[in-house]
């Protein structure tokens, strides 16, 4: 299931603005890569090019390689529709569906691609759902929208809905970025767990929550405003940490930036 | 020393103030002015209301009014209902929204999920702000010219149907526009990310989402149409007979009963002119109580 990704001169453009600068990377499978840097050098922006929904911009658009166990993502003869089934994403913000119930949000990715088996589809949420460590607290309340759990739970809840459609890798953009310290915990707890199935990618602000949750951290930045942001180095979590190639990597993380 | 020196401070002002007589003053005089302006614009319609249920809420009443046609009676006498002419209006309503909302609601797919803000946007944006602007009278006289004139058709309610349509269209094409775009490009990219594709997304999680306000949308277009004049006297004859027809014959109406029994100058016309009115707003009324009740049966909810 999980896969690996390689990633070869990318470059991303807002129209004409040159967003991201030539970007290789490597993230191998049943791995957690976390992306740092400051606010604005493109971390969210390549993360949505991994799986083409950095297209959805309008104007937006990509130039370089994205291969998945090989294979490029970017090719002409690849619907962008098939990439992101394969390729999941969960939001900074907790994003429900407002008109679905808990179970349907869980399910609305099988279900919207056809899947109709009641039964099959009950089975998927529940594993979704323990999957997400969000079960034991909504179980009984199935049926109700989604839009009347906390923000905590919304956000699990997302994260139930993006497995639930097996994809090979899961993509997360400052997933705990809007929950408290505890949800926090539980949302990285999770990642340890979802670790064993996914290849997992996540943007965070946060240096404790790269630091406890990744294996590998590539630091992004930028020269300027107006610059495009670039990729700094890739290396083991650990090393990133303690003994980081670049200056500039050692000067961010010790919070000497800027 | 220093404890010295913090005695020796003046004492601190108070770090709040009094709201100021000219603030106060105004606040006041703002209150007022949107008080009156509020009574202001209220009067006209409660007098409307007052005097249309105070001439005709009497002939109503009467279980004929709502079951029987005005066929076979004189204008000399009391008696018969308009039946007729409600049939008329509703099937003239109905046809009208079968035809508009469809193609208003895609309009306004394209316009805000696709057309962004392509040439082809703006140019139906702009056809959709002067067909806004377009008087009921000019869009009877096009169909007459389109329909009739030119096609051959006969007069008749679908003619009507469809002078109405060119006049539902914008309205629904504005609501629909303003609801979707308030729709969050997060919940579209929360979908695009599951592998759902555009066309789906816009079906199952859109439009679902603005559904509740479309729908109140739509029913305010209806009520709207119901009560238009023009149409009704230009593209179909009156007539005190039932008809189902749309295709054929005249069709009574609630406006057009209203202006062709306005010339009945006694006691019976006035009965039935009034009544017809009283009439007019209920089904409106309904519409909108209808409306709002479906929007509310498909609003979100969050427990
Ligand atoms: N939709 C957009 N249209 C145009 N420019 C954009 C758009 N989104 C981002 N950008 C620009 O691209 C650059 C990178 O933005 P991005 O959102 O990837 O940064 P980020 O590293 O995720 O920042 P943050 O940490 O604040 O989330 C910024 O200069 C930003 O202004
Ligand atoms: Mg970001």
């Amino acid at each position: 299931m999980a896969k690996r990704i390689d990633v070869k001169d990318l470059n991303l453009f807002y129209g004409k603005f040159h967003a991201v600068d030539g970007v290789s990377l490597a993230v191998p499978p049943r791995n957690v890569t976390a992306f740092i840097g400051p606010s604005g050098c493109g971390k969210s922006t390549v993360l949505r090019s991994l799986n083409r929904m950095h297209e959805v911009i309008p104007g937006a658009r990509a130039e370089g390689k994205v291969l998945l166990d090989g294979e490029d993502i970017y090719a002409s003869t690849v619907d962008p529709v098939s990439v992101r089934r394969t390729i999941g994403m969960v939001f900074q913000r907790p994003n429900p569906f407002p008109t679905m119930s808990i179970r349907d949000n869980v399910v609305a990715g099988l279900k919207l691609a056809g899947e109709g088996d009641r039964k099959k589809l009950d089975e998927v949420a529940e594993q979704a759902l323990r999957g997400a460590n969000l079960w034991a607290e909504v179980k009984d309340r199935l049926t109700r929208p989604g839009g009347g759990l906390s923000g905590g739970q919304q956000q699990r809840l997302c994260i139930a809905r993006a497995i639930a459609v097996q994809p090979d890798v899961l993509l997360m953009d400052e997933p705990c970025s809007a929950l408290d310290p505890i949800s926090t915990l539980a949302i990285e707890d999770l990642i340890q767990e979802l670790k064993k199935d996914f290849t997992i990618v996540i943007v965070t602000h946060n240096m404790q929550q790269a630091a406890r949750v990744s294996d590998q951290t590539a630091f992004f930045n930028l020269a300027g405003v107006g610059q495009p942001g670039r990729l700094v180095e890739l290396d083991d979590t650990e090393r990133i940490f303690s003994n980081p190639s670049q200056k500039a990597t050692e000067d961010y993380i010790s919070g000497r930036f800027g | 020393m220093s404890t010295a020196t913090d005695l020796n401070r003046p004492a601190a002002p108070p770090a709040f103030q009094e709201i100021n007589a000219s603030r106060r003053f105004k606040n006041r005089l703002a209150t007022i002015l949107v008080g009156g302006t509020f009574v202001l614009a209220l009067a006209p319609l409660v007098w409307l209301l007052i005097t249309v249920i105070a001439k005709g809420f009497q002939h109503v009443l009467n279980a004929d009014w709502w079951q029987k046609s005005l066929a076979g009676l004189t204008s000399r006498q009391f008696g018969g209902g308009v039946y007729h002419a409600i049939i008329g209006t509703l099937l003239q309503g109905l046809i009208c929204a079968v035809i508009a909302v469809p193609i208003a609601i895609l309009v306004a797919v394209y316009l805000v999920e696709y057309g962004k803000r392509s040439r082809l946007a703006k140019a139906v944006t702009f056809t959709v702000d002067i067909l806004s602007g377009v008087p009921s009278i000019v869009a009877a006289l096009f169909i007459y010219a389109l329909c009739i004139t030119t096609l051959g058709m006969p007069r008749s309610a679908f003619a009507v149907s469809l002078a109405l349509v060119l006049l539902m269209i914008p309205v629904v094409v504005r609501t629909t526009e303003e609801l979707l775009k308030i729709v969050p490009d997060e919940l579209r990219e929360a979908a695009y990310a599951l592998g759902v594709p555009k066309w789906k997304t816009i079906v199952k999680i859109v439009i679902p989402t603005a559904l509740s306000g479309i729908i109140t949308g739509v029913s305010l277009a209806i009520a709207r149409v119901m009560g238009e004049t023009a149409p009704v006297l230009v593209l179909v004859g009156y007539t005190t007979f039932i008809n189902y027809d749309p295709f054929g014959g005249s069709m009574a109406s609630l406006p057009l009963l209203m202006t062709s029994e306005r010339l009945t100058t006694n006691e019976v016309g006035e009965a039935r002119v009034w009544g017809a009115a009283v009439t007019l707003i209920l089904i409106i009324t309904v519409f909108n109580l209808l409306g709002s009740l479906i929007s509310r049966l498909t609003s979100l909810k969050t427990k």
